[in-house]
């Protein structure tokens, strides 16, 4: 299974010198950039897209797609906020968010391995369907009013530093997904069934009972990004993260997990996460407007995939004429590790 | 040493002295950032270029930045990059009371001043509130004016901006307040809908609105995207004439359905001085002239000088109502 | 994974097609005959021309994108074209009033067509997914028109009155823009059905490579599916600058979901190979009617999003379940000769 990595190590060692490379021009756009606080701000923006796309990439290498994160987040807060609105103990409403979530990926799941509809459509059609609960919940109305020890965990740091606190449980969580996927069975499995799924149902492996965990997972991640969420504005309102679920594929598009599933790794979605956090940033502190950033994460979504599609077909063509110009040689018995 | 300070000390003294009044005890040099609730909005670009050109008349730097569409937590990454951009003063209008508090205390333990124009946050995230009109006239006028245009009866609803706004929620509450006034118990609110300064949205919620309330007598809208939106969605049907709408709108916007007798009157401020007294209240502010407490007075060029009142608010001046006779005058 | 379907006219799978949209306008028709009782209005002449002028643009935006799914693609960039062309519109009519409105819905389709053809060059001979291709366009050509209108915003009072007064005015209560789109779905369905091109994108979508093997020109097909989706992106958002008057940058962001949503409603198959334009019309169709309704029976709008998803979970498992027992009847059918 390492093989399934291997050419993309080579994307992914790209996008961390990409990451320092931006580093350096935030630096040199601005002094205000390379200060504690700055990057503290920086990094706590990404909170919640940081959370979910830790799931999402489980998701997509097995060779899913879950599209209603954001909208499972939204829901997941205005519960969080009902609850507490009607005098339920915080750490109820918590558990209450996390697992509502959980729920919510169940339904997913169900869907997806008991009546094997699409993931695509499942979760466009429970986008829509998780968004409107949310509203349901709250309606046009939000809820603020939550006690200043948990804002302070959603909005603060850790003490003597400036690393925001979601970071925090977003580095504890991150290093359990490198873990997961590689180096678990359950990890290698995720690869094997995005890789070919009959072939890892023939093998044995429990593919519905691994995807349908997955959904369940990335539902419960939209709980407690729904947790950091709310925290960290002190405002639960039924259209908070509206649209967030597309920033989160990007991102581990961007970092080289495959769309169809079986390639890639968390450790390259981390990087594009930041990649395009530190360029929202710096641009921003020299007053260049978003748009201009808007344009290159698009244009970086798809050279990431085109890119190494050209090179493939630029090196096979290559082949090809060596081939020819060769033709009667033997060939050289190349190393394959398929 | 000493005499050659004393000596530009004077010659500054006399300078400041010659300047025009509104100038003097500005200090020059400040940044000061205006961040609208959203910036594709023309009522906020009116408001801000006013505060950018108030800024030039007392030396300032200017500028506007904000996000496209108007939620809370849009306007907090900008917050924090003006924190990092070390501005003298930050404009803000809130999208939400609550929500920026953090972020805005953040800022002014900086040293940055935080001044509130056209929708506040609550007290503890801001150092003064420029509000356009006293809230409560801004509320019950509206109420007033409707009633006047339907003889006291019948049914009416809001069309409101984002549920959240501050500025919206203080305003329908003094509406609910003089509707509860014996003269208006034949005057029903039936609904309030919000069109989240979205003119799509708008649009198609004053469509609603006609839909599940045929026998509408008046819509009062509060917001200048609302307003508008919903006078072009009247006036192509049948239910114009009708239904009276009124609101807060800019003449600009509104004059060809005032024209063609969709709207018979609405009422506004001008936006441009609003966004000129906050720039001069932050000027003041960040020059120690004043430091936010009631019945201080600080210079606001043309439009004079200006008191501070309770809990921090400077009020701009009572609104102007726009009708027929008067909305050629007006190009903004 | 999916059968190549045989589209014999008059065939099997064609009467099981037919059935779906049948049912699909049986379930509309209920719909809207259970509110009416309850508000007669809603079936006036200003509940119809509400309804009509909801429905329209979702139901151009449909056509186009129709067809890509038809070929197991997907376009999400078509939001960010609507934005353009609706932009780009009213800018045209503020330059030059006298513009023949005709000109100008060609010039919307010809700019979605050129951004279609981006899509096509990254999906035919990038080899890049079209999930991911579309959504980097839907970034690109939404932070460029964002980049270009910047605070900007085109205000109804610059547009001719004849412009707007095609999205208020029409015979009776159809307004001209929902007959023009009417037209185009007539135009369309025909095509898409009666034309070996047209049947082309259901091979495709079916079974690529054996659609390839049969000698069809899969990227040719391909470019033609992206390039028609962007031009109807375009027009739509011509169309979009004449209902709604006041365009400014966020012109239609977020409704690339919404459209899916309603073509899959409509019975277009997310895994291609499935679907009518009509049935997504339909779709689109149902969507306004149901949160037409709902304002009409006063209940909260924001249910309205909860139903259209649970809509179409219902939509997809009912095409799941007719498309397992069609093949389970082939099967059978093969078995007994």
């Amino acid at each position: 299974m390492a093989d399934a990595l291997a050419p993309l190590r080579h994307w992914e060692v790209a996008i961390w010198i990409l990451v320092v490379a931006a580093l350096t021009f935030g630096n040199h756009l601005s002094p205000a950039f390379l200060t504690a606080d700055n990057l503290g701000n920086l990094a706590a923006n990404l909170s919640e897209i940081a959370l979910m796309a830790l799931t999402s990439t489980m998701v997509i290498i097995a060779g899913e797609i879950d599209l209603s994160i954001a909208s499972a987040l939204g829901m997941c807060s205005c519960l969080l906020g009902l609850l507490w609105s009607y005098g339920v103990p915080m750490p109820l409403c918590v558990l209450a968010a996390v697992a509502a979530g959980a729920l919510a990926g169940a339904g997913n799941g169900l869907l997806v391995t008991w009546l094997g509809l699409p993931s695509l459509a499942v979760t466009i059609g429970t986008l829509a369907l998780d968004r409107g609960l949310a509203f349901a919940l709250l309606g046009d109305s939000a809820v603020a009013d939550f006690p200043t020890f948990y804002t302070n965990l959603g909005f603060g740091a850790v003490p003597g530093t400036t690393i925001p606190n979601p970071m925090v449980l977003f580095a504890v969580l991150a290093v359990l997904t490198i873990v997961v996927l590689h180096a678990t069975p359950f990890g290698r499995a995720l690869y094997a069934i995005g890789a070919n799924p009959v072939a890892a149902r023939f093998s044995g492996l429990p593919v519905a009972r691994y995807k349908f965990l997955l959904f369940v997972l990335s539902g419960a991640m939209s709980g407690l990004a729904a947790i950091v969420y709310t925290f960290r504005f002190s405002s639960a309102r039924g259209d908070n993260a509206l649209g967030f679920e597309l920033p989160v594929i990007a991102a581990v598009l961007l970092g080289g997990v495959s769309i169809f599933g079986g390639k890639g790794s968390v450790i390259g979605v981390i990087a594009a996460i930041f990649l395009v956090g530190v360029l929202q940033n710096a641009l921003a502190l020299v007053d260049v407007s978003n748009d201009i950033l808007t344009v290159v994460t698009g244009l970086a979504l798809i050279a990431s995939v085109l890119g190494p599609n050209l090179a493939a077909r630029a090196e096979s063509r290559l082949h090809r004429y060596r081939r020819a110009a060769g033709a009667g040689e033997e060939q050289p018995q190349r190393e394959n590790g398929r | 040493m000493k005499r050659r300070s004393l000596m530009i000390g004077s010659a500054g003294a006399l300078l400041a002295g010659m300047l025009p009044a509104e100038a003097a005890g500005i200090k020059p040099g400040l940044t000061i950032a205006f961040l609208p609730k959203q910036v594709n909005n023309p009522y906020f670009t009116i408001a801000d270029n006013g505060g950018i050109e108030a800024c030039k008349e007392f030396g300032a730097t200017g500028k506007e930045v904000g996000p496209s569409n108007a939620g809370a937590s849009s306007q907090v990454s900008y917050i924090n990059t003006l924190v990092a951009q070390r501005v003298s003063a930050i404009c803000i209008s809130a999208n939400d009371r609550n929500a920026l508090v953090p972020y805005l205390k953040r800022a002014m333990a900086t040293g940055i001043k935080v001044v509130s124009y056209d929708s506040d946050v609550a007290p503890a995230g801001r150092d003064l509130f420029c509000s356009q009109a006293d809230n409560q006239t801004i509320g019950r006028d509206e109420v007033r004016l409707l009633g006047k245009m339907i003889d006291d009866q019948g049914q009416i609803a809001i069309l409101s901006a984002t549920p959240n706004a501050t500025n919206q929620n203080t305003w329908i509450k003094y509406m609910k307040e003089e509707l509860a006034k014996p003269q208006y118990t034949r005057m029903k609110l039936v609904k309030i809908a919000y069109g989240n300064d979205d003119d799509q949205k708008s649009f198609t919620e004053m469509q609603g609105l006609m839909q599940a309330f045929p026998n509408l007598r008046g819509v009062i809208a509060p917001t200048t995207v609302g307003i508008s939106a919903a006078a072009r969605y009247l006036s192509a049907s049948p239910y114009k004439g009708k239904v009276v709408l009124t609101g807060l709108g800019t003449p600009n916007q509104m004059r060809a359905y005032v024209k063609d007798g969709t709207v018979q009157a609405f009422a506004l401020w001008n936006p441009a001085d609003l966004g000129y007294l906050a720039a001069y209240a932050a000027g003041s502010l960040c020059s120690g002239l004043v430091s936010g407490k009631a019945g201080e007075s600080f210079p606001c060029g043309k439009l004079g000088w200006r008191t501070i009142a309770a809990d921090g608010m400077v009020i701009l001046g009572p609104l102007t109502v726009f009708d027929k006779s008067n909305i050629d005058q007006f190009h903004f | 994974m999916s059968v190549t379907l045989e589209m014999r006219r008059g065939g099997f799978l064609t009467a099981v097609a037919r059935a779906r949209e049948v049912g699909l306008f049986a379930v509309l028709a209920a719909l809207v005959l259970a509110t009416t009782m309850i508000d007669p209005r809603f079936l006036g002449a200003q509940g119809i021309k509400d309804i009509l002028e909801d429905v329209t643009v979702t139901a151009l935006l449909c056509i186009g994108e129709t067809i890509v799914l038809l070929m197991r693609q997907v376009d999400l960039s078509v939001s960010s074209v609507l934005g353009i062309t609706a932009y780009a519109t009213g800018t045209i009519f503020a330059v030059h009033p006298g513009a023949p409105i005709a000109l100008v819905m060609l010039v919307g389709a010809a700019i979605g067509a050129a951004l279609g053809a981006l899509n096509a060059a990254l999906v035919a001979f990038g080899g890049v997914p079209s999930l991911v291709a579309t959504l980097g366009t839907l970034y690109v050509f939404r932070g460029a028109e964002f980049a270009w209108v910047k605070g900007g915003q085109i205000n109804a009072t610059s547009l001719p009155k004849d412009f707007l007064a095609l999205a208020t005015s029409g015979i009776g209560p159809v307004p001209y823009v929902a007959l023009i789109v009417l037209a185009l779905i007539a135009l369309a369905g025909y095509g898409l059905r009666h034309y070996p091109g047209g049947r082309e994108y259901y091979a495709v979508g079916s079974n690529e490579e054996a659609a390839r093997l049969a000698g069809i020109d899969v990227p040719r097909r391909l470019t033609l599916g992206f390039l028609s989706c962007g031009a109807f992106a375009g027009l739509a958002g011509v169309l979009f600058t004449a209902r709604f008057g006041t365009v400014d940058a966020t012109a239609g962001t977020g409704m690339e979901l919404h459209v899916i949503a309603a073509c899959v409603v409509g019975g277009v198959a997310i895994t291609g190979g499935v679907g009518s334009v009509e049935g997504a019309a339909i779709g689109a169709l149902l969507l306004a009617v149901i949160s037409n309704a709902l304002v009409s029976l006063r209940v909260p709008v924001f249910w309205e999003q909860t139903i259209e998803g649970a809509l179409l979970l219902v939509a997809i498992s009912l095409d799941l379940v007719i498309s397992r027992r069609t093949l389970a009847l082939m099967r059978s059918d093969r078995a007994h000769g």
